[in-house]
């Protein structure tokens, strides 16, 4: 190995970013491992710009990446793992919104707003159903 | 000097952009002729100033010129002049200036393609675009001059973020503002109309073109953006609903209803207040995402570093823009409403269908990015919104719409007798249903519910996508031959298909597989062999990296060799990740490498991306479908 | 009303949020022990590894806990004012040195001086997350009770210091 080469290595540590603890799977079992990268995926690393502590070299996003994996090696639901983070950062590290209280509203919205804009919809074609649709309009078959 | 020249022509460009934006203005109102054609003579002068200012910033990167301060903060003597060029739109200051430079040729382009409209439109609209460019000219000549000097000069400069040295990144930012800055064609023709009361089917017809220009340009370049991150950022996704990106795509939706909706104005008569509800949207969400990006009020690795007070000018821009579009609208749309109807199997029902589901998916989106600033301004604390929420939220509405999408087209306008429409419909229906569970079956060996859907809407897209073209080719010539329109309208909707497939199969079939490796390793994923053969040390123009070399095979059999890099730029020293991929048209091999761990060992992304290359040939393939459709020769005919 | 001034009213509502939006810090993360007890640490001292400081230290009398490390230039930045702190005998400080090696750490107190009546040794990090912690340095104002009255994250100097600790542990003294 070069000495350059060592030396480029040596400075990659100083990122904080060579403290990663996956050096291998996290789980034999692979539910427990897709459920991992699923957790992981959907928690936000609190030093980054907008990134998972999935994606992300910080090392506190490892840290929390181990304390996943401890909390789920202990049993713990995700709703218990959810509540671990929260306690000590707050709704801002959960990626998806909890389904309770103040961001209830998010998770409803979707199906509220199509239901709303259906409405519109049905409100808007009775309107032009009653209407004469033989009327002069311009460029005949060529409008698309 | 140069930079002074610079600074100068721009302010010179703010008195012309004030003439251009008053006097037509009046001179429409007093109908006089004089007043108006200013508007042609100011426009074009505009331009010629502001290209000589961003000439001069260009030309400043490309001497080195580090008494300016710009310069000094974006460029470095080693970077390569390509990028020495693009570093000059890599910030604020000159990103604000390109954006200047797009308007005022957006509003060239208009004063000289408008055969056929009426004089005293074409002096309203450019009036209006020139009141724009004075709004963004006074921001920049008050709180962004990228000429500021730095003295003393400094020897050499804080390099360009490596993140932007590259191609793709390079272009992204002047497509995507050709698209924003579009828009506001949309929005002065919308504003002019308003002001002269003139809402008829040609305000429609004229502003259509234009319409699909931007929003061409804006596709594009969302599109490169979501390739670049892919390639580059090294984790292998193509997007994450970030607040920047949402940004884009609001403007985009909107957009995209917006050209549908004219399609009915411009036939019908119809939905003339709420087309002009949406030209005034589509500019508005433009102006509100250069907010978002510019003053602070997020965080995203796509923000601009900046200050508040540019936030404050930015959002009193917006906010006099918007309101006042607004107060017009309110002033003009009751009594626009035309008595023309249509039947429940029509056209105008499915491109009404397909504006209000896509107006519901801007407004989640609009939500979903703006909850966290809303729930911290409620002292509720600082919550995400983050891909898990906006995937579903963004799949309520989108589910029907591409269900839907292959029907509109083939309806006809007013009313479409059930009959003919059922028998030209039912075999490709059925085919495309087939295809929807045979494709993941037989391909990938799974199949769900989400996938069905997901595969057969596509297979529909595209094959009634299909449908006229290939009548029209197979009838060849004569005067049933397909319009350029109607042609433009079924590529830009194959090219919706393609993305429908790409998105489905990644995101069902993908597979992702962070592991450490050691020189001499092999790891399996998605049925091929990754050997990790060497590790090494390579040297760039501006930077060092260590090199993997990876080897992939399939069944024994030599693949391809990839080389990911973590390169160390020499100037910031930050690290990045240069993924190695190896692209075909029905999946990408993607490798990524990680941190060194240890002991020899290195983390190693490896990705398995099955149709991924579609995602980016649908967006260019629409973009294309946009761009037939506005050579039709409608649009070349001179006024008769 | 005109339905027509739905769009306008939207924006009218709109517009403030976005106003109030700017003055805030999208980076700052308020800390969620804010009026509630500080968490639960028992950690090895740096100097000592058979002496313990824990949750139980900070009962008694109104404290900080400072969270610091060698590789933070922001921590080297505000030891100065530390110090000061400590020769004015304002108010003890307790610390907890995060992610750091021992020996560098000790090297660092050795050379610029040791402000802190104990330093927690938090190898893993782990004290560091139950403290919510999201970077450093942060200094956490603790009161007699064990309660967390504030979290200040960045390097503390006499401005800050001035700005939001002083008037707080003045409440206190009433």
């Amino acid at each position: 190995m070069t000495r350059r080469l060592l030396v480029l290595i040596t400075s990659l540590l100083f990122t904080f970013s060579a403290f990663a603890i996956d050096t291998g799977k996290a789980f034999d079992d692979p539910e427990m491992q897709a459920r991992y990268e699923r957790l992981i995926a959907e928690t936000r690393c609190v030093t980054c710009q907008n990134q998972s502590i999935k994606d992300s070299n910080a090392f506190i996003a490892a840290d929390l990446r181990r304390e996943i994996q401890r909390l789920m090696g202990e049993g713990k639901s995700d709703e218990e793992i959810a509540e671990f983070l929260v306690t000590r950062y707050g709704d801002f590290v959960l990626y998806r919104p909890r389904m309770a209280g103040k961001t209830m509203l998010l998770w409803i919205a979707p199906f509220a707003f199509v239901l709303f804009a259906i409405f519109a919809f049905i409100r808007v074609l009775r309107h032009r159903m009653a209407l004469p649709i033989d009327d002069e309009a311009a460029e005949d078959g060529q409008a698309q | 000097m140069i930079p002074e020249i610079g600074h100068f022509a721009l302010i010179l460009a703010l008195s012309l952009a004030l003439c251009q934006g008053v006097l037509p203005l009046i001179g429409a109102h007093r109908n006089d002729p004089a007043m108006m054609s200013v508007a042609r003579t100011t426009a074009y002068g505009q331009f010629v100033f502001v290209a000589i200012s961003f000439g001069c910033l260009i030309w400043a990167f490309v001497q080195d010129d580090f008494s300016v301060l710009y310069v000094a903060n974006h460029s470095q003597l080693s970077l390569p002049t390509g990028y020495k060029v693009s570093a000059a739109w890599s910030a604020h200051e000159g990103s604000l200036l390109m954006w200047i430079f797009i308007l005022a040729a957006w509003t060239m382009a208009v004063a000289r393609f408008n055969a056929g409209i009426p004089k005293v439109l074409i002096a309203r609209v450019i009036g209006i675009l020139g009141l724009l460019s004075v709004g963004f000219l006074l921001f920049a000549l008050l709180t962004s001059n990228p000429f500021e000097r730095l003295i003393p000069a400094a020897l050499d400069g804080a390099d360009l973020n490596p993140l932007l040295q590259d191609p793709g990144l390079a272009i992204h930012p002047p497509l995507l503002y050709i698209g924003y800055v579009g828009f506001s064609v949309a929005f002065a023709f919308a504003i002019a109309a308003m002001i002269s009361g003139d809402l008829d089917q040609n305000w429609a017809k004229w502003t259509r073109p234009w319409t699909i220009v931007a929003w061409m340009f804006l596709t594009l370049g969302i599109a490169l953006g979501s390739w670049w991150a892919y390639y580059e950022l090294g984790w292998g996704g193509w997007w994450f609903w970030d607040a920047v990106e949402n940004a884009s795509f609001m403007p985009w939706l909107i957009g995209t209803a917006l050209i549908h909706s004219l399609a009915v104005t411009e036939r019908r008569g119809l939905f003339k207040s709420w087309t002009l509800l949406l030209s005034i949207s589509a500019f508005s969400l433009s102006l509100l995402g250069t907010f978002l990006v510019r003053s602070g009020i997020i965080v995203s690795v796509h923000a601009f570093a900046t200050d508040p007070t540019r936030g404050f000018f930015i959002l009193g821009f917006l906010g006099v823009v918007v309101i006042g579009a607004l107060v017009l609208y309110a002033w003009r749309a009751p009594g626009l409403d035309s008595s023309a109807g249509f039947s429940p199997l029509s056209r105008e029902t499915f491109l009404l269908l397909n504006n209000v589901l896509l107006v519901v998916a801007t407004t989640l989106v609009l939500m979903g990015t703006l909850a966290p600033l809303i729930v911290e301004m409620l002292n509720g604390g600082k919550i995400s919104v983050g891909p898990p929420w906006f995937e579903v939220a963004f799949m309520v509405p989108m589910i029907p719409l591409v269900l839907l999408l292959g029907v509109g087209m083939h309806t006809a306008w007013r009313k479409q007798s059930t009959g003919p429409w059922i028998r030209l419909l039912r075999i490709p229906a059925i085919v495309a249903v087939l295809i929807g569970i045979v494709l993941p079956l037989f391909f990938y060996g799974r199949v769900s519910l989400l996938l069905i859907v997901g595969c057969a809407a596509a297979a529909w897209i595209v094959i009634s996508s299909l449908i006229q073209p290939v009548r029209s080719w197979r009838r060849k010539k004569g005067s049933s031959a397909i319009t350029r329109s109607a042609l433009g309208m079924s590529v830009a909707h194959l090219g919706m298909g393609l993305f429908v497939i790409g998105v489905t199969i990644v995101s069902a079939f993908g597979i992702e597989s962070d592991r450490a490796m050691r020189q001499g390793e092999t790891l399996d994923v998605g049925g091929f062999e990754f050997e990790l053969r060497e590790i090494r040390e390579v040297q760039g123009p501006n930077y060092a990296a260590i090199e993997a070399v990876v080897e992939i095979r399939r069944d024994s059999e030599f693949v391809a060799t990839v080389r990911p890099q973590k390169r160390q730029y020499l100037v910031q020293k930050n690290w990045m990740t240069e993924a190695g991929i190896h692209p075909s048209w029905n999946k990408d091999l993607f490798v990524a490498l990680g941190d060194q761990l240890g002991d020899g060992a290195w983390s190693v992304r490896i990705q398995y991306k099955p149709m991924i290359r579609f995602i980016w040939l649908g967006a260019f393939i629409m973009a294309l479908g946009g761009l037939v459709s506005v050579t039709d020769r409608r649009y070349r005919k001179s006024a008769s | 009303m005109n339905k027509y001034l739905l769009p306008l009213i939207a924006v009218v509502i709109l517009i403030p949020i976005l106003i109030l939006g700017l003055r805030s810090d999208p980076r700052e993360l308020p800390s969620q022990y804010i009026g509630k007890p500080a968490p639960q640490f028992d950690l090895p001292t740096l100097k000592d590894p058979d002496k313990r400081v824990s949750t139980a230290n900070l009962s008694g009398e109104v404290s900080l806990v400072n969270i610091w490390a060698t590789w933070c230039a922001g921590c080297r930045a505000e030891h100065d004012f530390l110090m000061q702190l400590n020769r004015e005998q304002v108010i003890p400080i307790y610390a907890i040195n995060w992610r750091d090696n021992r020996p560098g750490a000790l090297d660092w107190l050795a050379q610029l001086g040791d402000p802190y009546v104990a330093s927690g040794f938090d190898e893993d990090g782990r004290v560091g997350i139950d403290w919510g912690v999201y970077g450093a340095p942060e200094t956490f104002l603790v009161n007699a009770e064990g309660y967390v009255l504030f979290r200040y994250p960045g390097p503390l100097n006499r401005a800050v210091w001035d700005h939001e600790f002083a008037p707080r542990i003045a409440e206190l003294n009433k």
